[in-house]
């Protein structure tokens, strides 16, 4: 693993020798927020930021995305037939992430591409794309990744991190992909052990500035009886079961799939879904196991805060990124919960 | 505002204490600047959760539908318009209400202040009679109150409640604007393909997460258009011919109901305009039919009555 | 890498009208690639996702056994927008299969043990998948006494009534067909809810499972009966019906608590049942 000097005055060089390469993205600014984009030079990056409004998990898993396609022409032979249809994957780069985004994939890696099933577009996408992280000089005062087993500097599911110092960034490469890209890129010069002093104390300075919530209690914690928990009632008062949360949310992977027939063709899509609609669960029956707005908002804390870490093992399904306590009109707050969780004494204490 | 918290305190305390109220809605102070929590207080010792400040821009006639217990609410100038649209629309009694009203002074825009600082997080945000003061790491800005109130609020003409039991403290100046609609007359006036491209670029964000609907006090239908299967009305995707109807109608459902309450506006993760849509809807009903929502009780939106001896051709 | 969203292609090869009220209808499938149903290896109690070009997709339990082979049988229930369609469907049209998915019921493991099987209504299906199975001559030695309580509202609701005849004149399987009122006069079997006739017909729960498919209210009173004669939460295994899409485990509705229903289940025992929440 090696690491370069990026500087400031050479980024351009940087990101036209990854223009040869790779489809380049990053934070760029669209209205008032910041998005991924297609970044051409490195005026289009929107730096400093803090982080993009909306996470990563649509550059792998987009909002809507047509899954198949099929002919309803009875005089087609193959009418009614589901068929896949060609995509391309390009070699891309995400240039600038956070490394709570990058953390994040990982987290929906577990569920896009397990031993049983994966997710063919998820898994192409992830194979074909880098990422190159920016790493949080200063973290916001939502953020509480190091919390949540990430952290302003976590490497995890990066394939570059950047540092920035006053005058470059420091690269430094954590897997093969990044080996490659580094390697190909222009406008790199050797890392001294100066620069690596100076981005090891930056980042224990970011650390530093970051609240702890302790998180450790969660996994002995009985399921049923956190399930049963009479906080919920309270938890859930405020919520106006919107999307807003799960929209943006990196580690909420739930989606609908809808046929949508246009003459005689159609498409099969799938879109974003959020367990905070009612629509989510409802049988054709009528009968909705998830029929109150408690039993939503709990299932949102439980699956990242609790079924998630019993099923996997791993977690919570949270990085700390604070986007829902930034967007959620009206202010419930998943660092309460988590704490409310965490600190719940349950009859019998710990796991039966 | 604060002077209000003490005041809403001890009327919960007094209405729960005496048995008049089963709960109390208000709101709870924020766990970040510029945001604050609806909360509901049942029992007298906890009252002092309750809260009041220039951030409670959510309307909490949306936390009374259906409710079948006797409630105490704290009500600005908006949320007791829709109090009264509920009543009108049998979605709340009114002798479970006790309304405690919030004489109001206009709501600060979040999004307005995050987008002027650009990037720079605030940490803490005061507010006093002129200006709103903003602090953070290293930095300290100021911003003028009256420019920076919520779009809704700035063109407000109801900030005392129009319906209450009792007042938290005296009404205040209600404003005299020259023209609450010039926001949306500079709509009308575009050309059709200038229309066009206006509402396809402040909708293009939209991510359906129907934050907007569901902050709404008008949007209680048990199943949205937006919702059903049987037929199904509109895709779910974001294709923009789908995010189009589903704001365009929606305004509509809202005609001649809306109070420009902005809690739909306020609730967007994205930032988009949302109320220019009901808003010049509600002008129209304003000039065609002389009606402003939730202003008197028992009488019907215009759009929701029909009546033989309407004036109107079409309907005959 | 295949793609565990693609649908298999099928054709309808005949549809049957099951009940009287025409609201079921059993479909029989078969596979334009051959190739195919070599890949679609199922167990009773799986399901699959009957697939239709332009309306959706639905999951529905597989009610035809392994060992039927060329074609595969669902009975479906008319209630939503695609199973209306496909009640609208006639024989040759096209349309896709995919699956198998989830679990199944453990009947290797249940081996040497007897098997009570209590079935209410429309959920008969996989039920009628395992006794298929079971009655095969070379796993029938390898299974106790069979016993099967199985009821409907009337008998013309009844699914599979050839079949349940035929199994009637058997010796190697116990039935007791109930319907809760019999118009008819000529009806020769039970008159009563599937619990009460569990009550009266007292299967042993002696080296036995029970295996329980119904509706809600059915499993809700047969489960205190079948605990009163000795069964066990680890010996009730029930399959449960949950809202699905991708029906992998990857699109996250079908949740209680850490199980997903479509890839985890839908068959699970009342014991892991009662540590999960009732969210079904």
């Amino acid at each position: 693993m090696t690491s370069v000097i990026i500087a400031k005055s050479k980024l351009n060089d940087f990101l036209a020798s990854l223009k040869s390469g790779y489809q380049v993205l990053g934070p760029v600014r669209q209205g008032d927020m910041i998005a991924f984009g297609p970044v051409n030079k490195a005026e289009d990056l929107a730096l400093p930021y803090s982080n993009t409004r909306l996470s990563i998990k649509s550059v792998f898993f987009p909002q809507s995305e047509r899954m198949f396609g099929y002919s309803l022409d009875k005089e087609d032979a193959d009418a009614g037939i589901i068929k896949e249809t060609p995509k391309e994957y390009p070699n891309r780069v995400v240039l600038g992430l956070r490394p709570c985004d990058a953390k994040a994939v990982t987290l929906v890696d577990v569920n896009m591409d397990n031993p049983q099933f994966q997710d063919p577009w998820w898994v192409k996408r992830r194979e074909t794309t880098t990422l190159i992280g920016l790493g949080c000089e200063h973290p916001c005062s939502t953020c509480f990744c190091t919390s949540m087993g990430s952290g302003p500097f976590d490497e995890t599911g990066l394939d570059v991190l950047l540092t920035e110092l006053p005058d470059a960034y420091l690269a430094k490469s954590l897997t093969p992909k990044g080996d490659q890209l580094l390697k190909q890129a222009k406008g790199t010069d050797a890392a001294s052990p100066a620069n690596e002093k100076t981005a090891a104390e930056i980042k224990t300075k970011a650390e530093q500035t970051l609240p702890q919530l302790d998180t450790a209690k969660l996994k002995d914690k009985n399921m049923m009886e956190l399930f049963n928990a009479r906080f919920w009632e309270r938890v859930q008062f405020a919520c106006i079961n919107c999307g807003a949360c799960t929209f943006l949310c990196p580690t909420c992977w739930c989606f609908d799939i809808q046929d949508e027939v246009s003459k005689k063709a159609g498409d099969r899509i799938r879109n974003w879904d959020s367990c905070m609609f009612p629509l989510f669960t409802l049988h054709g029956t009528g009968h909705n196991p998830r029929d109150h707005k408690v039993q939503r908002v709990r299932q949102r804390f439980m699956h990242k805060l609790k079924y998630y870490i019993d099923k996997y093992g791993d977690g919570p399904a949270c990085v700390g990124c604070g986007r829902c306590v930034q967007a959620c009109p009206v202010n419930i707050d998943i660092r309460n919960v988590i704490t409310l969780m965490n600190e719940y004494q349950t009859s019998a204490g710990t796991k039966a | 505002m604060l002077e209000y918290v003490g005041k809403i305190r001890d009327i919960a305390r007094r209405l729960l204490s005496e048995n008049k109220v089963d709960v109390v809605i208000g709101f709870r102070q924020g766990t970040i600047p510029m945001m604050s929590e609806p909360a509901v207080v049942s029992r007298p010792e906890d009252v002092d959760e309750l809260y009041w400040d220039y951030n409670c821009g959510i309307n909490l006639t949306n936390y009374l539908t259906k409710r079948t217990d006797r409630i105490g609410v704290v009500a600005k100038g908006c949320d007791s318009r829709n109090i009264v649209t509920h009543i009108v629309e049998n979605q709340i009694k009114r002798e479970q209400l006790y309304i405690i009203g919030v004489p109001c002074h206009g709501m600060i825009d979040r999004s307005r202040i995050l987008a002027a600082l650009d990037g720079q997080e605030p940490t803490a945000v005061v507010v006093n009679d002129t200006e709103i003061v903003v602090t953070g790491p290293g930095f300290e800005r100021k911003f003028n109150r009256q420019e920076y109130l919520q779009n809704n609020c700035a063109t407000c003409i109801h900030r005392n409640p129009v319906v209450y039991d009792e007042l938290v403290a005296e009404k205040v100046e209600e404003q005299k604007l020259d023209d609450r609609y010039a926001d949306v007359k500079k709509i009308e006036a575009m050309s059709p393909d200038e229309k066009w491209a206006f509402f396809d670029k402040i909708l293009a964000p939209c991510l359906r997460c129907y934050a907007c609907r569901n902050a709404c006090p008008l949007c209680y239908c048990p199943t949205c258009f937006v919702d059903e299967s049987r037929p199904q009305w509109l895709g779910k995707s974001i294709d923009p011919t789908d995010v189009r109807t589903f704001h365009f109608l929606r305004a509509y459902h809202c005609a001649g109901r809306c109070t420009d309450c902005g809690a739909c506006e306020r609730a967007c993760p994205v930032n988009i305009p949302v109320r220019l849509l009901t808003k010049k809807l509600n002008m129209d009903v304003e000039d065609l039919y002389g009606f402003e929502p939730g202003m008197v009780p028992d009488v019907r939106p215009p759009l929701d009555v029909y009546r033989p001896d309407d004036p109107g051709g079409f309907i005959k | 890498m295949g793609n565990p969203y693609l649908p298999y292609p099928v054709r309808i090869d005949e549809i049957i009208t099951e009940t009287e009220d025409k609201n079921l209808k059993t479909f029989k499938f078969v596979f334009l690639n051959p190739a195919d149903e070599q890949a679609f290896k199922y167990e009773p109690g799986q399901f699959a996702e009957l697939s239709i070009a332009g309306k959706g997709e639905i999951p529905i339990g597989i009610a035809s056994s392994p060992t039927e082979t060329g074609f595969l049988k669902f009975t479906v229930n008319k209630v939503g927008l695609v199973t209306s369609h496909l009640h609208n469907m006639s024989v040759g049209d096209v349309m896709g299969v995919r699956g198998p998915l989830g679990n199944w019921y453990p009947l290797k493991e249940l081996e040497g043990k007897n098997i009570v099987i209590v079935g209410g209504g429309f959920a008969f299906t996989t039920l009628r998948s395992t006794i298929v199975y079971l009655l095969q001559p070379e796993n029938r030695s390898r299974f106790g006494d069979i016993t099967v309580i199985y009821g409907a509202r009337t008998p013309g609701m009844l699914l599979y009534k050839d079949e349940l005849a035929a199994w009637e004149q058997r010796s190697d399987i116990h039935m007791h067909i109930t319907v809760d009122r019999a118009d008819d006069p000529t009806w020769k079997y039970n008159v009563g809810f599937v619990p009460a006739i569990t009550e009266q017909k007292a299967p042993s729960a002696e080296n036995a499972v029970a295996i329980v498919c119904g509706p809600p209210i059915m499993i809700k009173f047969t489960q205190p009966v079948l605990e009163k004669v000795g069964f066990t939460p680890d010996t009730i295994i029930m399959s449960l019906e949950m809202r699905m899409k991708c029906g992998i485990g990857i699109c996250g509705r079908c949740n209680l608590g850490t199980e997903y229903v479509c890839k985890d289940g839908p068959v699970f025992t009342l014991a892991q049942l009662n540590n999960l929440p009732k969210e079904y």
